[in-house]
């Protein structure tokens, strides 16, 4: 059985439809792509997989369950995790806060040990800041946990994201470009943190990316989305090779540089 | 050379003040009421003060201000001199006791602290009359103050409904207390015997509270299923409807107000009640479920992402919130022995507002600051009558303009550090380190 399996997802925004007849297979430990130019739908196609929209049309199945048209908490509570484009961190909150709050899913006290501190929270959040730490040291922040987010340097910030996300304790990983605005440097570290991550959490991941070099290093295989549909899907070598890839993303790139 | 002598002495006092643990400061405090108890009356005399100070000479500012030098000579004399010399002099046994309490059990640590700062406010308001009330009306503050900043900061909406909360916990208290216990000439005679009220008040109390978050469900339910503006409009409605509504409820004296509650909120019961507030809630906001509130406010979509429930998140802590604000109510109903419509209006709302956002939003240290600062300007600024009204809120915009957070923001209690001894690193070790989370 697939652990993330989606058929024929449709949906529209009004009368504009941003996502057409998507399907997915995703196998347990597998990495995979997602690529396409701007406004094909790729953000739209995870806002659908994580409960955010509901399709229009079409279902999606993790772990042979229907979770389509669940609220966001519950499919992430399920084992769906990702991060966004622009981070959304909380702009008050601690490092450490960030992935304390990601595992909130998984504090069993209540509200009677939220009002009253028992001996069970404090069992559990020792458990947490355990687990949270852990993490940190896993992305090296963790000698940033008491500072508030917004001080941090860019790249501290997508790694905080990235600890966020693997706090809730996902079998399936999404990233939404993960290496945007990134520096060469930073970029080769945030590939090796997305390496690391897998070998050792082994969870499933899809990336959303615009950088090939990226894609081509990580992904077993690529999907190409283009005005809400895929138009190419295939190892990653075998997509970059693909003409009407080339002509709907690489050759509108190559215009633009002309 | 003279400045540098005339400095060493300093740097040795203030570190010598560093090193007096919190129960150092309370021994100071209750040393400093009974000097006053022995001496209070005649210095006051002799100051040309004509009586003893009743609110450190704050009450004084507007009302002859000619006196408030002799009131802060009074206040050296009687509160910083003593409060100051007790606290260094007994700095090493404060310690020692800080010390073994702290190896007995960290909660009983911190209730010996507790007990000993009532004993101090207990015995310093009993003086007076006057001091008695605006000390109760000052824990409510605090309380109210704090339950609308779960809500305000904590959670990041706006919520206006706080004096309708207030009002339903008042109404039902007192209803509650009078027909069980007391009697009217519209309830008839006590259905139980007022032997039994005081046992039960807490009840009243309690029940009063859980109203109060049953009407909040009627402004949470509409407003939370989408986030922006709903929740100060809807919130700002419910108010106006639950005044006008007791002001047409004829069985509770519509307009004309309620009257005949027993006297049964004493200082004692007010500071019990303001205490389980403040423990309560500080407890909530340190907990990881309580942090779920600030991701909800800072991103509510990234929150729902890492599993948070944001709707079970924000509908719990509105209840929450308004359950506190039904129980200050119902001790303000039996503080005060009366209450009426008018006295939960929008004057309230602009007072608790200001309270919160003085004190400093996301913050339960800022609520009490907030709720003690507020009470202590507004009781000075009696005399200006109306006045009032326009000096406080242009102090609030001023906040706003110099400091939007309010002015001590994101700032929780944690009892147990605060209660732990001070000075030597090596007389700490027999501490058992707690974790920050206790």
């Amino acid at each position: 059985m697939s652990l993330l399996r989606i058929e024929n997802l449709t949906h529209h925004f009004g009368g504009l439809r941003a996502v057409k007849d998507y399907n997915l297979v995703l196998e347990p430990g597998q990495i995979r792509g997602l690529i396409g130019p701007n406004g094909a739908g790729k953000t739209t196609v995870f806002n659908l997989i994580t409960g955010v929209y509901r399709p229009t049309e079409g279902r999606i199945l993790f772990e042979g369950r229907d979770i389509t048209g669940l609220r966001p908490h519950r499919i992430a509570a399920l084992g769906i995790s990702r991060t966004f484009q622009n981070m959304q961190l909380w702009r008050h909150m601690t490092v450490l806060e960030h992935v304390k709050v990601a595992q909130y899913s998984q504090i069993t006290y209540g509200l009677v040990g939220a009002f009253f501190g028992t001996a069970r929270r404090r069992r559990e959040e020792a458990e947490i800041e355990r687990k949270a730490y852990s993490l940190l040291e896993m992305v090296g922040v963790a000698r940033w946990a008491d500072q508030v987010v917004t001080n941090l340097p860019y790249g501290v910030q997508r790694r905080v994201e990235m600890a966020r996300a693997l706090a809730t304790e996902p079998k399936v990983l999404l990233l939404d470009e993960p290496t945007a605005g990134m520096n060469p440097e930073e970029l080769k570290e945030m590939i090796d943190i997305i390496r690391q991550v897998h070998d050792r959490l082994g969870m499933s991941i899809f990336l959303i990316e615009h950088r090939m070099r990226v894609v081509m290093e990580l992904c077993e295989m690529v999907q190409t989305l283009n005005f809400g549909e895929v138009i190419a899907e295939g190892t990653p070598d075998e997509v970059r090779a693909d003409p009407t890839v080339i002509e709907a993303y690489l050759g509108k790139e190559v215009e633009v540089v002309a | 050379m003279a400045r540098n002598q005339a400095k060493r002495p300093l740097a040795g006092l203030r570190s010598a003040l560093a090193e007096v643990p919190l129960l150092g400061w309370l021994l100071g405090m209750v040393a400093a009421v009974i000097v006053e108890y022995l001496v209070g009356a005649p210095l006051a005399r002799a100051l040309g003060l004509g009586r003893v100070p009743l609110l450190f000479g704050v009450d004084l500012l507007f009302k002859s201000p000619l006196l408030v030098p002799s009131a802060l000579a009074y206040m050296v004399l009687v509160y910083v001199l003593p409060v100051g010399s007790v606290a260094l002099v007994t700095r090493p046994l404060a310690n020692r006791a800080a010390e073994k309490l702290m190896a007995l059990s960290p909660v009983v640590s911190v209730l010996v602290h507790v007990a000993v700062f009532y004993g101090g406010l207990h015995s310093w308001a009993l003086l007076n009359d006057y001091r008695v009330l605006v000390v109760k009306l000052t824990l409510l503050a605090v309380m109210l103050t704090l339950s609308l900043n779960l809500v305000n900061g904590y959670m990041g909406e706006f919520s206006c409904s706080h004096p309708g909360f207030m009002a339903l916990g008042a109404y039902t208290s007192s209803v509650l207390t009078v027909l069980l216990f007391v009697g009217s000439e519209r309830f008839g005679p006590a259905l139980l015997p007022s032997a039994l009220g005081p046992f039960l008040f807490p009840l009243a109390l309690i029940v009063g509270g859980l109203v109060a978050s049953l009407g909040a469900l009627t402004v949470a339910i509409p407003s939370f299923r989408t986030r922006g503006d709903y929740l100060a409009i809807i919130s700002l409605a419910f108010m106006l409807v639950v005044k006008s509504l007791i002001e047409n409820l004829e069985v509770v004296g519509g307009a004309r107000g309620f009257m005949g509650q027993p006297d049964w909120a004493g200082l004692t019961t007010v500071f019990i009640w303001a205490v389980a507030c403040v423990a309560m809630i500080n407890s909530f906001v340190r907990s990881t479920m309580g942090k779920a509130l600030n991701a909800v406010r800072d991103g509510e979509g990234a929150a729902e992402a890492m599993t948070v429930d944001t709707r079970r998140t924000k509908m719990v802590t509105f209840l929450f919130a308004a359950f506190w604000a039904g129980v200050a109510g119902g001790l303000y109903a039996h503080v005060m022995r009366y209450v009426n419509p008018g006295g939960f209006g929008l004057q309230k709302l602009a007072e608790l507002l200001a309270m919160v956002y003085l004190g400093g939003l996301n913050s339960v240290v800022g609520s009490a600051a907030g709720g003690v600062g507020f009470m202590l300007f507004s009781e000075a600024l009696r005399p200006l009558e109306i006045y009032k009204w326009i000096i406080i809120p242009v102090l609030l915009i001023l906040v706003m303009i110099f400091r939007p957070t309010g002015l001590i923001a994101f700032r929780e209690f944690d009892m147990v550090s605060l209660v732990r001894p001070k000075g030597a690193p090596t007389r700490r070790r027999g501490v058992p380190h707690v974790a920050a989370q206790d």
